[in-house]
């Protein structure tokens, strides 16, 4: 993959996310880890190659069935890219309001899931309002109602502290049981190998596994 | 049913619109729409009241003729216009053949002689003025010659078809001028729209994207951009529409029973016409972001 005539960002990537399985991605800043990640949420095409997913090479599927593909991914964006002129419980429901869901059929959930990530007092504020812990919940939270197939985040941890970090960890894992796919782009170390799932190691645009379940 | 934590801050969550509003943007937008719906509803009354003057000129001369009546030598013009007049009364479908009086006579030569050339003893031609009956078919000016040369008179019948045919031309023209300019202005008010939705779409491209990789269909982006300029061009149709019939009743109510002026007739009804506005203002502003917007849209991954 490349962006504009650039020198390829990922070259020679070949990999098989398991449905079910959790892995972290890490590797140095400018390794790739988010174009790799934009690749695999349909943000970007690749310049050579073929992304699959859920048995269907990307690059085939229509413009048409494009949007049922997304809505079967969650994305946590490492900028948030939350909606700033909406309140915090419409951009946690927005998935499920694009999804043709009825407001009185979500949001019970919604509510719940602000709360469980510690955002129950802040349904109307407006993301602007927020701090920056506050608004990478609010996007954790947005990624994982829909209950995705699949699961991408990009640093759902970086403005977090500790202890919140290991909460979003312990969401994603209790997502991951459930049957979601979870590949989580980080640099924090410790939260990785806390976790014990396996790594996809990104570097020079080449990628590497390591760890137990690979 | 689960109790929010915060339902007393917020006890029904209704969905908040998907498109930030932008007031500055959306007044200016409202007012230039607002110009153009204005124009285009004067235009339409100007083409409605156009109509209505060619059609009240066209009726009137359709419904009468005019005989230019030539006496013979061992007649007087009088007697040769009265021998024509009851000549052409007798036709079918004649209400009425009449001498034109001599002060009236006079009255059609004078701008052109001037007053003091009307001599008591200057010859003027004499004319006998026949009305149609509104009802039946009218005669035709070979019937009317006709029934002259059966009389015995000699006389040229005019059926002012000539002039008829001007007139509706002219108000054709007048018309077909009007309904183009309110074409015009409908396709500039399309052009202010896709404009508007362009530079929506660019100011707001965060927000697209983040629809588009939420899994939003381009249908529901389009229709975002869609509805709301449609509600905006519905706003200012509405505004303009009523700007324009403030002042076609203006027009209507200096001028009395003729409108401000005979030539253009304004009645009450033309009014009814704004009424349209809005509704065509939202649908040409409801297309135009469409397609501006499914065109942009369709360019995302």
């Amino acid at each position: 993959m490349r962006y504009g005539r650039a020198p390829e960002v990922l070259q020679d990537i070949s990999f098989e996310l398991t449905p079910g399985s959790f892995h972290f991605l890490t590797g140095p800043s400018g390794a790739g880890k988010s174009s790799l990640l934009k690749l695999i949420y349909l943000a970007r095409r690749p310049s050579r190659g073929r992304v699959s997913l859920f048995g269907r090479d990307a690059l085939e599927v229509s413009r048409r069935d494009m949007p049922a593909l997304r809505r079967r991914i969650g994305v946590v964006f490492q900028e948030y890219r939350l909606l700033d002129h909406v309140s915090v419980f419409d951009n946690a429901a927005l998935p499920l309001r694009l999804a043709g869901r009825k407001a009185s059929s979500y949001q019970g959930d919604v509510a719940e899931l602000l709360t469980w990530v510690g955002l129950g007092r802040r349904f109307n504020a407006l993301p602007p309002t927020l701090a920056g812990g506050e608004k990478q919940r609010l996007a954790i939270a947005r990624a994982v109602v829909g209950r995705p197939d699949l699961l991408l985040a990009d640093e759902p941890t970086g403005n977090i502290d500790q202890q919140m970090g290991l909460r979003i960890l312990r969401l994603l894992i209790e997502l991951n049981r459930l049957g979601t796919t979870v590949l989580v782009a980080s640099h924090d170390q410790e939260l990785v190998a806390r976790s014990g799932m396996p790594v996809f190691e990104l570097d020079q645009g080449r990628l590497s596994l390591r760890g137990a379940g690979a | 049913m689960r109790k929010r934590p915060d339902d007393a801050a917020a006890p029904r969550w209704r969905p908040a619109p998907l498109l930030p509003r932008d007031p500055a943007q959306d007044v200016l937008l409202v007012f230039v729409a607002g110009v153009l719906c204005f124009f285009a509803c004067i235009a339409v009354i100007c083409a409605l009241a156009a109509g209505r003057a060619a059609g009240g000129w066209t009726a009137q001369l359709k419904d009468s003729a005019t005989v230019l009546v030539r006496p013979t030598a061992d007649e007087s013009p009088d007697a040769a216009a009265e021998r024509a007049a009851a000549a052409l009364g007798g036709v079918r479908g004649v209400a009425e053949a009449r001498v034109l009086e001599k002060e009236k006579a006079q009255a059609l030569v004078e701008p052109w002689l001037g007053p003091a050339a009307l001599a008591p003893d200057l010859p003027l031609p004499r004319m006998v003025t026949v009305q149609f009956e509104a009802r039946a078919p009218a005669p035709t000016a070979a019937q009317l010659s006709a029934a002259l040369k059966a009389g015995g008179v000699d006389g040229v019948v005019d059926d002012h078809r000539r002039w008829i045919g001007d007139i509706v031309r002219a108000g054709d023209m007048a018309r077909g001028a009007a309904v183009g300019a309110a074409v015009l202005i409908a396709l500039a008010a399309a052009a202010v729209i896709a404009f508007a939705t362009r530079a929506g779409l660019a100011a707001r491209h965060e927000i697209i994207e983040v629809l588009h990789l939420s899994g939003a269909e381009d249908r529901t982006i389009i229709g975002l951009f869609q509805n709301r300029l449609a509600e905006l061009a519905a706003l200012a149709g509405a505004l303009g529409g009523a700007a324009a019939a403030l002042v076609a009743a203006m027009a209507r109510l200096m001028g009395g029973t003729d409108g401000l002026t005979p030539v253009l007739p304004v009645a009450w009804s033309d009014l009814l016409a704004v009424l349209a506005c809005p509704l065509i203002a939202a649908a040409v502003a409801a297309l135009a972001a469409r397609i501006t917007a499914a065109r942009l849209i369709g360019g995302l991954p």
